[in-house]
Order: C-alpha cells, then structure tokens, then sequence
C-alpha cells in the first residue's frame, strides 16, 4: 500500500505539487491524468525519490521511503518511462538484467528470469535476448522497457506516459498486455497519462490533477458520472460521456435470452462494444458469445441505450 | 573492406622490413642523395628510433588521455560543473601554445632530452580528448540518463555502466586525433635532443641530405596511418550497436 500524506513539491517559488494525499491499495492500477504541467509526473517521481518532495511524506507498506536510500528505493520499484530509456549499448537481455545485476543475482537465475520476461511480452528470447534496443521497432522497445522494470519482481510499478509513442493500434495492444500482465502479477501500478481514455481504459482509480492539485481521486464510474469539478468534466468531454459509462460497464448482466443474428460480440467485451456493433450493423440486438464461440444469448439496443444514461 | 585490410597489413610489413633490413632499400634512396652521400642513416639504428618515437608518443598520449579524461568526468559532475570554464579555457591554452615554444621554454627547466618533448606533446594532445570526452559525455540521452537513475544505479555505476560506455567512441576519437598529431610533432622532439625520428629528419636537412628526410618523414607518415586505423577500429567496435540499424 502506498500512502501520499500532505506532499508538496516546490521549485524556487513555483508550486508543482500542492497538498495532495492519496492511498493507494495493493495490487491496484491507478493512473494519475492531467494536462502539461499539472505536477502529475512530479508526483509521480517522488515515489521513487527521483525529485524530493518539500514537505509531506510517502508511506510504501507503512514505511516511511525519506528513511531508504533513494538507489536501494529505486531497485524495489519499477520504473518505465515513455522513451522507453533503453540503454543503447546493451543488448536486449543486458537491459532487462540491469536490476536483477544490480541486486547482485546469479547469473543462472538472471538469465532465467530475462527469458522469462521475453516470453511474458511475446518476444523469442532466442530471436531478441541478443538484439540491441536500435533493431527493435517502437512497440517492442517499450515492450522491453517495460520487461526490464519488472525484471527484479517489483511489488510497485511506476510508469510515466509509458504508451505515449506508440501509434494506437500497438498503443491498445500494450494497454491490454499491460491489464493483462498486471492481474496475472499483482503488481501495484501508478501510471501518469494525459489521455483520459487511457485513464478509463485502465485505472481502478483515477486520480486528476490541475496546476497542482489533486481534483479527484476516485474509481472511473464515479469520475464519469460525478465529476467533482468543471475541469474534470471538461477532460472527459461532454460528449463522450455516454460511451465512457458504457465502456466500463461489463457485458454479462445485461445478457438476456431471445433472438440475434448477425456478428456475435465476447462476453468479455463492454456495453459500448455492443452498442456499437448493433449501431454499425442496424440491429436491434446482438448475440453474445462466449470464449469458446457458445452463445449466451443477446444484448438489445435498448438496453445499451437505457444505461448510457446519467445514474441518478 | 577486404581491399582496406590487405593494404593496412601491407603498409605493416613494409615499415616492419624496411626497419629490420633498412641496408635493403639502399637503392629506393640513392637517387635522392648527392655526391655519393650515404643512403641510409646509420648514426642511431632506424628501428630504434622508432621504438623510441612510439614510446614517447604512446606516453604522451596515455598521460593526456588520463588527465583530459578525468577532466572531463570531473567537470560534468553536479559537484565540479563550475570548473567547466576554467578547464576549457586551460585545455584551449595547452592547445594554443605551439610545441616548438614548450620544448624552447622547457629546456632550462627539464634539461635536453626526452622529458620536454613529452610535455610539450602531453599539453599539445590534451585539448582534442578532453573536447571528444566532453562531447561523448554530453551526447547521453537525458532519457537514459534518468532510466539509469530508475533503475537504481549510483552515480559511480552510472558513470561506468553507462555514460563512459557510451561516451567511448567518441573518447576514442579524440585519442585518434591526439595521437597522430602527436606522432607528427614528436619529429621536433629532436632539436632539443630526444631519441625520436626527428634526428634522422634533422641530419638530412643539416648535411643536405634528401634520402635521411624522406626515411624519417615515411616512417612517421607510416606509423600515423597504422596508428589512426587501428584506433579507428577499435571505435567502430566500441559502436557497434549503431551499425547495424534497421
């Protein structure tokens, strides 16, 4: 658990980081959103001490991190930024291994977990363990800069604007890996985005920031339904909102029995994927199916439309 | 490629029998004497001189690359920024004072011989290392940089693992540099009476005699190519992860 008590940051007299307190929860992914200059990747950085804070303090599992030394910190907590910082004159493997070396691992074990971690990102280790960063396309970069900040098994993962270079086709890929890889690890994730899509997307929590301070710290339903702010409202844009509510409401209590045809959609999919699919198509309904292609039954425009609707 | 090394290595065995068996190439020379001057310089062996020409060059560049290499780590440190100035203009200077006013100026104070000569050579090489090490050093990425601090790495380890590494090529172009214009300046080492090749160069240009120029000057023309390939190779090895780009 990370605890965020009064921080505040300043550089010369410029306020970044005002007064912001936050918990956030074992095995959560929140995402810090704001614009340029909102003091998001600031807080973010005083997590691993990269930038001291001026007053306040951080509390990782109840310890006060003021008292770790800031390098021994860093190698217990990952750390991935949007140039992805690969070292250029390290080979693929190298990269990977720098914390794992630096933690002074065996060589065997090293080696292992650097396969470990290729394959995890969909990368052949025998293809890719011996590449340098600048053989690499721009998707697969990031894949290993994210690989080398979970090479050591971090319990916390700290990501800054991590998809912000990929186009949006691998952007997506990434998001959903990303989901995906942090269920299976349970590892605790704040990541710092502008894009509110992303923030949705991918937070439990969300947490929005403007010229320093923190706006709202919630879960994305209660962002989207009941913004705390005009600027918060603002970032999710009014007419987006209906869609946003529906993408984060899961497909499988709205599935009821009776006829569809036509193109199924995945009972892992949202609101809004079926409602788009029955708006593209002009259908009223459509059929629901699961993993294995058995269908479960349909989901009706209607329905879709009825809980597009501001809760009340 | 293949063209390159076959030369490189001809250049090597050249210089390698004309040193051992200089008494050989009698014939090369002897058109460029005149009334039955001896072809070939005898007074120090060639070979000799040579060795002599390298150690002393070799010397001369190590200690510069020490110095100018510290130098440069040093003023590109939080703690040392403020030297930065002070030391550009102290490198600039060495570089500015021509290798024959050192040797001239040095001479009543380290006596004739070998020692003026490498400090007027060590001054004169140090302004290329530290300028290519400052430039290497700078040209690391402000991303990388701050993923080195990410990961965890202390300044030291950062500085060994990842900014000198990367600043290498570039370091070693510089010693490239220093190194044949040193290989060059050494020649006047001889006027205040160090062993190098210049003395051949000297004798020649005392006694009239083209052939003991044109020896010492191919033999140090030699040595500089050799040198200047082989280090290049050594900083295309040390980038290699910028060749093969995709």
């Amino acid at each position: 658990m990370i605890e965020i008590e009064h921080l505040s940051k300043f550089f010369d007299e410029t306020c970044v980081v005002d007064d912001v307190s936050m918990t956030i929860p074992d095995g959560a992914l929140a995402v810090i959103v704001g614009t340029s200059g909102s003091g998001k990747t600031t807080l973010l950085r005083m997590i691993n001490r990269l930038v001291e804070p001026s007053s306040g303090r951080i509390l990782i599992d109840g310890k006060d991190i003021s008292a770790i030394p800031p390098h021994e910190l860093r190698r217990q907590i990952g750390y991935a930024i949007q140039s992805h910082g690969l070292f250029p004159h390290r080979t693929v493997g190298q990269n990977i291994a720098t914390v794992p070396h630096l933690l002074h691992w065996e060589a065997t074990k090293v080696n292992a977990r650097v396969d470990e971690l290729l394959d995890l990102f969909q990368l052949d280790p025998a293809e890719f363990r011996d590449r340098y960063p600048s053989q690499l396309s721009g998707g697969q970069q990031q894949r290993v800069g994210v690989a080398r900040a979970l090479a050591a098994a971090p319990k916390l993962l700290l990501m800054d604007e991590p998809f912000g270079a990929l186009d949006p086709i691998i952007r997506a890929r990434a998001q959903e890996d990303l989901r995906q890889i942090q269920r299976r690890l349970g590892t605790t994730i704040v990541l710092v985005t502008h894009d509110m899509n992303e923030a949705i997307h991918l937070g439990d929590r969300i947490a929005v920031m403007d010229r320093a301070k923190l706006l709202q710290y919630d879960t994305p339903q209660e962002i989207v339904t009941r913004p705390a702010t005009d600027f918060v409202g603002e970032l999710l844009g009014s007419g987006e909102r209906p869609f946003r509510l529906l993408s984060l409401q899961p497909l499988r209590p709205f599935i009821e029995q009776g006829e569809a045809t036509g193109t199924a959609v995945s009972v892992d999919a949202s609101l809004r994927d079926a409602l788009e699919e029955a708006l593209w198509s002009g259908r009223a309904a459509v059929p629901v199916r699961d993993g294995a292609g058995k269908t479960l039954g349909r989901v009706t425009l209607a329905t879709a439309i009825r809980q597009a609707a501001r809760p009340q | 490629m293949k063209i390159k090394a076959l030369s490189r290595l001809a250049v090597l065995i050249l210089l390698g029998v004309f040193l051992a068996r200089p008494d050989w190439f009698g014939w090369l020379f002897a058109p460029l004497t005149r009334n039955g001057q001896a072809a070939i310089y005898t007074q120090n062996s060639l070979l000799n001189l040579t060795l002599n020409h390298l150690a002393i060059v070799a010397a001369a560049t190590l200690a510069g690359s020490i110095v100018a290499i510290g130098l440069a780590v040093l003023v590109t440190r939080p703690a040392g920024r403020e030297f930065l100035p002070l030391s550009r203009t102290l490198a600039n200077a060495g570089q500015t004072f021509p290798p024959v006013a050192v040797l001239a100026l040095a001479v009543p104070v380290l006596g004739f011989g070998t020692a003026p000569t490498l400090l007027a050579l060590f001054l004169y090489g140090l302004l290329p290392i530290f300028e290519n090490a400052l430039a290497g050093l700078a040209s690391v990425s402000p991303d990388v940089q701050e993923a080195a601090r990410g990961t965890g790495m202390t300044d030291g380890q950062r500085l060994l693992r990842v900014e000198l590494p990367l600043a290498l090529p570039t370091i070693i172009a510089g010693i490239r540099i220093s190194a044949i214009i040193s290989m060059g300046t050494a020649t006047i080492g001889s006027t205040v009476a160090a062993s190098t090749l210049g003395e051949t160069i000297i004798a020649g240009l005392i006694n009239s005699n083209l052939a003991f120029v044109a020896q010492g000057a191919l033999v140090v023309g030699a040595l500089a190519i050799i040198v200047n390939t082989s280090l290049f190779a050594i900083e295309r090895h040390f980038s290699r992860y910028r060749q093969d780009q995709r």
